[in-house]
Order: C-alpha cells, then sequence, then structure tokens
C-alpha cells in the first residue's frame, strides 16, 4: 500500500514538475494562439442520479445553447434574496427584475416610463396619483395579483423605518386600492422626481406570503427561496454563483409576448479581475459586466462585442465626481476650486488611466442620457476644460503665489497648501485617475499628492467630512437630473452626511432650487430644464464640486450561443446591455427577451 | 505525564483567551464604521440613510458601551453564536464560514498532505545523490521561493487559457447542480486541480528543501559517525538519520494544518475558489467585525489544536521528551 502511494505521489510530482517547467510564451503569443469564443461547457447530457430530492425535478446539467452566462454584478457570495435590502441585491441580481418585479420599467436610453406591473398611471390633479394595475399578473405560486399586493408593499415604507423608501411617506398621505385593480394616491407637496424613480425601483411584493412575517423578517430577513411575478424564478445558488430559470406562465408571456430566450441564466462571481478576463476570453461568460482594463483591443480585434464599436467602447452609467471639502482651507475659496478644475487633466484619465474605454464628462456633470437638461449657453459661458496656464493665472490673480519657491503656491494669507485627493485602495482605475488628478494639480502649483486609504477609512473619512478631495459616484442612471443633484447637493449639512454633498458645502440658494426640482413634475420638462440650468449656473460659477468623467456601463458579450446583444447600430436593439442590480429595470430585462439563440 | 498535560493545557486555555481578545479587539481599532459601509452600497434613495443607520448599529448590538460588547461577545461564543455578518447581512457568521470551510479542507489537507510526504521521500532521497542535488535542489529553491499567487496565475493562463485543459475558476462547473454522478465528480477534481497543484508544488519545494538540509545535517552528526565507525550498515543510518530529521518537519506539518481553514488565501482569490480566503479579505476590507472575528476564532482554534498535537506527539516521536518528563517528575 505505502508504494503504491509513494510512486503515486511520484507520478504526481514529476506531472506538476514538468507543468512548472513548460515554456514560457510571451505575451504576445496569448493573443494569437487563444481559441475565442470557444464554448468549453460539458455537452452530454449526465444520467440523472439526483440523491437529495429537489422539490421539482430540474436539469443538473445545464445544456449550453439554453443557458446564458453573465458575470460582474456580485462582490460576494449570496446572502439574501430580499428586495427590501437593497444594498446586498449585487449579490443575487435578478432579485429585483427577474424575480420581483416593478410598478413600471424605465429606458434612459429613449427617456421612457414603460408601464410593466402597472397598466398606466397618471397625476389626475397635483396631490392625486392614479393607478391602475394590469390585469391578469400571477405570482409564481399561481396567485392573482391585484392592488392589495401594491397597497401593503408601499405601506411597509410607513410602517418600518427600515425600509428604503419610508421617506417618500414624509410627502405620501395614503395608498388605497379602490378596486381589485385601481390605486388612488394621495400627497401633500409630493415630490415629483423621486416618485417617479421609485416606480420603477419599488420592488412589488405578494401579500399573502409577506403579511404574516414580523418586522424583522421583512427588513431583515434571507427570504430565501422568493416567490415572484418575474420572468425567472430561483433555481439555485452556492458560493460563487445564481442560476434563474425561466417561468414558463410569466404573465408578459400570454400579456405582451415577450418572452425571454435563455431558459437559464448563471450569474457568476469571479474574485478577481484576472480570473473573470479569461474566462471571457475562453467564451465561458456570455454577457460580463466586470470592468476589464485593455477589453478595447479585443473589442477591435474583434475576439468580443461591446455596445461601440469604437471609443468609449461602453455607454456611460455614472459619473465621476471629484468632491471638495469646502470646510477646509483653501477649499472654500471659488477662485481655488475653480483653478483646480481648470488644471485637471482629464484627457490623460481617459486615454491612460483607461485607455479610452470612459468619456470626459460635460462640466455640468449630467450623463448622456439626461443630455437634454443640460444648459448648453451656461456651459459656454462658464464650463472648464484642461488649461494649466488658465488654472495658474486663476490662481494668481485670486492672490496664491509660491512665497517660499519650492514650486508651489501658498494660500493669500501665506499658509503652506498640503493637499490629499483620495480613493479607495484596489480600485485600480481610480489609482490612476488620481495619481493623474495629482500630477496635473501640481503642474499647476497646487501641491496635491494621491493617497488610497482601505475601503472601510475612506468611507468614514467621506462621510464624516475629514478628506479634503475625493472621488465619488454614487449617482447612476436614472430618470431625472435630480438623482445626480440629490448627491451633489444633499442638504440639510449633518454630523454624518452619508449619502451626498460630502464637501459640506452649505449654500441655500442652491439647496432651494434642488428643492424646487424635486417638487417639479416630469410632464413638465420645460419647468425642469429651467430650474436645472439655474443650478448649473451656480455650480459652474462656485465649482463645489468638479465632474470629471463617465465611469463606464462595462459589457461584453460574445456571440457565440446568444445574439442579437444590443449595439449602437440600428439593427440591433438599444438596450442597456446590463445585469447590475437596479439595471434589469432599465433595460436588463427587455434585452433578455431579445436575444436570439446563435443559428 | 498528567502534570505535563495539565500545565500545558492551562497555557493553551490562557492563549486561547488572550487571542480572541486580540482578535475581538483589532478590528475595533480599524478606522470606520462597518454600519456606514454597507448602508453605503446601496446607492439608491439614501435618504433613509440616517434612520438605518440607527437602526442596524443597534442590530449588530453597536450602541452599547464597548466593555458591554465584549462581554457579551463571550456570552455570545459560549453560545456558539459568532453573529451576523455585516458584510454578508443577514447570514450569520457560523453558516458563512461552515460553507466555505469544507472547499478549504479539500483544498488544502490533500495538498499540505501529499506535498509533505513526497517532499519529504525527495528530499531525504536527494540528499546523498549528487545528481539528484543538483538538480531537485535548485529547483526546490526556486519552487518554494514561487509567490503562490504568481505561479497560480502561470498555471491558470497555461493551462486553463492557453491549453485549455483545466478551468480558471469555480469548485466545480457553471453548468451543472451538485449531484451524484461520474460528470459531476469529474469536473470537481478538474477544478480543484490547478489550485491543488500551485499550493502543492510551492510547499513541495520547502519540504524537500528542509529535509535535504537535516538530512545532511543528522549524517555529519556524531551518531552517524559514530555508527559508521562501528560498521553499522548505511541503511540502517539513513533511517536513524531520517527519523531525526523528520522531527523538525512534523513541527512544521502541523503548524500548517493548524492554519487549514484560511491557508490559501492568495490562491483561492486566483483560482476563485469558494473558500474562507476571500471572505477574509472582503470581511477585512468592509470591517466586518463579525466576520473578521468569527475566521480568525477557526485559526485560533485550528493553530492551538495543531500545537497541542505537537506537544502530544512529539512524546510518542521522541523518546527525548519522555525522558525529560520523567526526569522532571523524579
Amino acid at each position: 500500500m505505502k508504494r503504491v502511494l509513494s510512486t503515486l505521489l511520484v507520478l504526481v510530482v514529476i506531472l506538476s514538475m514538468l507543468a512548472a517547467c513548460g515554456p514560457t510564451p510571451t505575451p504576445e503569443k496569448v493573443i494569437v494562439t487563444v481559441p475565442v469564443l470557444q464554448t468549453v461547457t460539458v455537452k452530454e447530457t449526465v444520467p440523472v442520479v439526483v440523491t437529495a430530492v429537489p422539490e421539482k425535478p430540474t436539469e443538473v446539467t445545464y445544456p449550453r445553447n439554453e443557458t446564458l452566462y453573465v458575470s460582474g454584478a456580485a462582490w460576494g457570495p449570496p446572502s439574501d434574496w430580499n428586495p427590501f435590502i437593497t444594498w446586498s441585491k449585487a449579490n443575487t441580481t435578478g432579485t429585483i427584475g427577474l424575480v420581483y418585479e416593478t410598478l413600471f420599467l424605465y429606458d434612459p436610453l429613449s427617456d421612457k416610463m414603460i408601464p410593466w406591473l402597472a397598466e398606466s398611471g397618471k397625476w389626475v390633479d397635483a396631490d392625486t396619483y392614479e393607478l391602475k394595475l394590469r390585469k391578469g399578473i400571477t405570482w409564481s405560486d399561481g396567485q392573482p395579483m391585484t392592488a392589495a399586493d401594491v397597497v401593503f408593499t408601499y405601506e411597509l415604507g410607513k410602517k418600518y423605518a427600515a425600509i428604503w423608501f419610508s421617506p417618500m411617506w414624509n410627502y405620501l398621505k395614503s395608498a388605497t386600492a379602490t378596486s381589485d385593480y385601481d390605486i388612488t394616491f394621495e400627497f401633500t407637496n409630493p415630490l415629483y422626481q423621486e416618485w417617479d424613480n421609485n416606480l420603477y425601483n419599488i420592488a412589488i411584493v405578494p401579500k399573502h406570503l409577506w403579511e404574516s412575517r414580523t418586522e424583522e423578517q421583512i427588513t431583515a430577513g434571507a427570504n430565501e427561496k422568493p416567490v415572484g411575478s418575474g420572468a425567472y424564478l430561483y433555481e439555485t445558488h452556492s458560493e460563487d454563483r445564481n442560476v434563474w430559470v425561466r417561468n414558463e406562465n410569466w404573465w408578459a408571456t400570454k400579456l405582451l409576448g415577450m418572452k425571454p430566450a435563455p431558459k437559464r441564466i448563471v450569474d457568476m462571481r469571479f474574485s478577481s479581475n484576472n480570473v473573470a478576463l479569461g474566462a471571457v476570453v475562453k467564451g465561458e461568460v456570455d454577457l460580463s459586466n466586470n470592468f476589464l482594463p485593455g477589453i478595447a483591443t479585443l473589442s477591435e480585434k474583434g475576439y468580443v462585442k461591446t455596445y461601440f464599436a469604437g471609443p468609449p467602447y461602453m455607454l456611460s452609467a455614472n459619473t465621476a465626481v471629484l468632491f471638495l471639502n469646502t470646510t477646509k482651507k483653501p477649499m472654500d475659496d471659488p477662485a481655488f476650486r475653480k483653478a483646480l478644475a481648470f488644471s485637471i487633466n482629464t484627457g490623460d484619465i481617459v486615454n491612460v488611466a483607461y485607455a479610452g474605454l470612459v468619456k470626459a464628462a460635460n462640466p455640468t456633470g449630467l450623463l448622456p442620457s439626461l443630455e437634454k437638461y443640460v444648459d448648453k449657453d451656461v456651459v459656454a459661458k462658464l464650463g472648464f476644460t484642461f488649461d494649466t496656464a488658465k488654472a495658474k493665472q486663476i490662481l494668481a490673480s485670486a492672490g496664491y503665489k509660491d512665497v517660499n519657491g519650492d514650486g508651489f503656491v501658498e494660500a493669500p494669507d501665506g499658509s503652506k497648501i498640503e493637499l490629499e485627493v483620495t480613493c479607495p485602495f484596489g480600485w485600480t482605475d481610480w489609482m490612476e485617475a488620481i495619481k493623474i488628478i495629482a500630477k496635473s494639480a501640481q503642474a499647476a502649483g497646487i501641491n496635491l499628492k494621491d493617497a488610497t486609504p482601505d475601503y472601510g477609512a475612506w468611507n468614514t473619512a467621506l462621510t464624516t467630512g475629514t478628506f479634503d478631495m475625493t472621488l465619488n459616484n454614487w449617482a447612476g442612471m436614472s430618470n431625472t437630473p435630480w438623482t445626480l443633484y440629490n448627491l451633489l447637493f444633499r442638504h440639510p449639512i449633518q454630523d454624518i452626511m452619508g449619502s451626498g454633498n460630502f464637501g459640506r458645502w452649505n449654500n441655500q440658494k442652491m439647496f432651494d432650487l434642488v428643492d424646487k426640482l424635486a417638487a417639479t413634475p416630469s410632464s413638465d420638462e420645460a419647468g425642469m430644464k429651467a430650474v436645472c440650468s439655474q443650478i448649473q449656473e451656480l455650480m459652474l460659477t462656485e465649482m463645489p464640486v468638479i465632474p470629471l468623467w463617465y465611469n463606464g456601463l462595462w459589457a461584453q458579450y460574445s456571440d457565440a450561443v446568444w445574439t442579437n446583444w444590443p449595439t449602437e447600430s440600428s439593427n440591433t436593439p438599444s438596450r442597456l446591455p446590463c445585469t447590475w442590480s437596479g439595471y434589469w429595470q432599465m433595460g436588463g430585462l427587455i434585452m433578455l427577451t431579445e436575444l436570439k439563440p446563435a443559428q | 505525564m498528567r502534570r505535563y498535560l495539565g500545565r500545558k493545557l492551562l497555557i493553551y486555555v490562557l492563549t486561547f483567551f488572550l487571542a480572541v481578545t486580540i482578535d475581538w479587539l483589532i478590528p475595533r481599532f480599524m478606522p470606520g464604521d462597518p454600519v456606514q459601509t454597507m448602508l453605503s452600497r446601496a446607492s439608491l434613495h439614501a435618504e433613509a440613510v440616517e434612520v438605518m443607520h440607527g437602526y442596524y448599529t443597534r442590530a449588530f448590538g453597536l450602541d452599547v458601551p464597548v466593555w458591554r460588547q465584549y462581554l457579551n461577545f463571550w456570552v455570545a461564543i459560549f453560545h456558539g453564536d459568532l453573529g451576523t455578518s455585516v458584510y454578508l447581512f443577514p447570514q450569520p457568521v457560523i453558516k458563512i464560514i461552515m460553507r466555505a470551510v469544507p472547499y478549504d479542507v479539500f483544498l488544502l489537507l490533500p495538498a499540505i498532505l501529499l506535498s509533505w510526504f513526497a517532499g519529504n521521500w525527495f528530499g531525504a532521497f536527494a540528499a546523498r545523490n549528487k545528481w539528484l542535488d543538483n538538480t531537485l535542489l535548485p529547483l526546490g529553491y526556486i519552487l518554494t521561493a514561487t509567490p503562490y499567487m504568481w505561479l497560480g496565475i502561470l498555471l491558470a493562463w497555461l493551462f486553463g487559457v492557453v491549453l485549455g485543459i483545466f478551468p480558471i475558476a469555480g469548485a466545480y462547473s457553471f453548468s451543472m447542480r451538485p449531484h451524484l454522478s461520474w460528470a459531476f465528480i469529474g469536473s470537481v477534481v478538474k477544478h480543484w486541480f490547478l489550485p491543488f497543484a500551485s499550493i502543492f508544488l510551492v510547499k513541495f519545494g520547502g519540504w524537500a528543501i528542509g529535509m535535504r538540509n537535516m538530512i545532511i545535517y543528522e549524517l555529519e552528526a556524531d551518531y552517524s559517525h559514530y555508527l559508521e565507525a562501528l560498521g553499522a550498515p548505511r541503511g540502517l543510518i539513513r533511517k536513524y538519520a531520517f527519523r531525526n530529521a523528520i522531527l523538525p518537519q512534523i513541527t512544521g506539518l502541523s503548524l500548517d494544518l493548524g492554519v487549514i481553514v484560511a491557508g490559501a488565501l492568495v490562491t483561492e482569490v486566483v483560482f476563485s475558489y469558494p473558500g474562507i480566503g476571500y471572505l477574509i479579505l472582503q470581511a477585512i476590507q468592509n470591517q466586518d467585525y463579525f466576520l473578521i472575528q468569527g475566521c480568525f476564532l477557526f485559526i485560533i482554534i485550528g493553530v492551538l489544536l495543531a500545537n497541542f498535537a505537537i506537544d502530544i506527539a512529539y512524546v510518542i516521536v521522541d523518546p527525548r521528551t519522555r525522558l525529560g518528563m520523567v526526569g522532571e517528575s523524579a
């Protein structure tokens, strides 16, 4: 026995050594020899020997041509399927969107709200919103969805402070089901912009399964085996994956003639970028929403598809904004802030740090999908561009001079300026970006250095206002410019600024403008534009924050198994090719119904 | 013997108490607020952040004075409750660890044991063989000096991407549900092989070098020369030398086994293998007090058990320890 074991070991060792001693091909060779877009999954069906008795007999091996493999949403193992715990939904992306659905969808590319669970919804007067629920929707357990489910879900926010939409009840007075399919909402001074946003973000849950739950179960329960109304059902999960299986009785197939093409969606979590890149190159992932540096090269050689064929390849998902701590000197001086804005070499961030995968931001910070709210005259008059000479000139005329001859300016009162720009450690693209920010500011004479604390420390500095300058991008794609302005100019200023205005810029005029925008009906586009224009003028004059570039909606896909992916071309669908949590309602779900099997 | 064990036990209990206290303390010294970090991931409508911050601080028991938190922590430990993870809220820490640990054991136990047997065997064999010594020794040095991550990436790239023989991510095929069949077992083994090989190779180098050096040292010791002078057969001398040389290797082995739940951190990240390594990394970055505590508790228990095992093993394998105990009680 011992001898057999030893022999075996020797064999293993020799094999392993051979492996380690193999020739080391040059990186150039990778691109040539990689069998790209080859499908690697097991194709033969395996004799089914089920040991544990599953609830329904299901396949144990997923046929490749019926399965969509996605990645890039999750940052951790699946932990819950509770649609009211919003921060962990990335790990079970699809909980909202595939399983639970929202009353409306929103398509950022056409800027349209799409009635979904709701058949229609309208403001009958300034304080009353009437919603008509679609008839014929059923939960996956067969029960019909009625107005009572919607009222129940909305009223959870009234009952429990830990529900994320509870602040909506500050202006929502009541939600009443007037029939099985009609709901009337009554308001006092409604925030129309937020209301619309909530319409496509609040996931409706079945009352008959949730009403007997305790507060803790509702706000903090894991909600295993979720029962929803959506296109997919929970099938299984493990540490590194979620598997969803198509709901063959989905209401939209009957009512709207929509049917998602993949029978199964396997959402894979990779622990690092190099693994994700490897899986993309091997064709093991159909749609990757990971940020993969260098994907431009693969896209140009035709190994993967991206939304745009050329730079920036990706749609824009959110704005990277440089927050300046206006409670500290010299960031309290608009002239200094303005000089800083002119000093930053955004072109280098776009072309060097990101190798062309992103776009420089509009000075207003509004995403391209909200471009119509940009006041071009204001931008032409007050906007900033990269111009070191101009930055130097603004500094000089505001009294910033290099007194001690170290090459960096001192404040007008003669005090030394030493500043830090931060981002969390490990966010490699941002780490590169802040290096460029620091370098270009130094070129203009501002003593700025980059620093990368751990995420936790960075987060604390951000929310307690102890940083000098830092990057942040917490306003994602949205139906309204208010989402961005709510991040930039959040008020009132509190000890902990957990959700915006991290630089604590205290300007009542701006706060009033943002409030005014929040209370402008979405149908009043001219009114929204007018307020936005005033906000932009004040923002670009005072420059309390500096929008720099748009982070991309990272998406690379393969045609090997599924085709008809969204691209800029007119013969393919225009949707957001995205599986991130919160993006299923913004196009991801409809994309699934438009996919086609290859061949 | 009883006194020996009693004294050792006391030291272990004290060490455990101190180690667990430090384990509790250190995450709390980190700058930052875990609840805030958790909530900041909810990018939507963060108007509720202030309310929810208070709510969850209470839910995690972080609103009571620090000494109280410490007492609660000990009480909970003895009830087998390691708390709720912040990073993977609302999962209980014990459940998270229990799900991940089997992967670590499955990966590390064979890697550690096989590399130990193979390394010692090879090292001892090579020690007196000029040709092997000249080839194996440099290779062993290279292997043991190789960072796990680098070798891992190299293997993943060569066998996973270029040759396409092995998968590069996951514990089993993403196209399968766990079930009993040869195809599934094959898939598990295939996914296991590269991470295993990368750990095995690095460890193998270390053991082989250590054994080789020890054997040469022992063969040059006085007792070996004495035996040689007496005309003892070469095999016998080598046997004695091997028995002496193996002692430090046993210590090394048990220390390796002690950190079995967390010893493959980098490898697991490189191969996206769902063990506890990646969780520890994430727990630290997210200041998940409870998950950090839980993971390190397992490491502490592992290391202490391993040390205890060495103490016992030495009594058995090293007669000198037994003699020492007798001498003490005399």
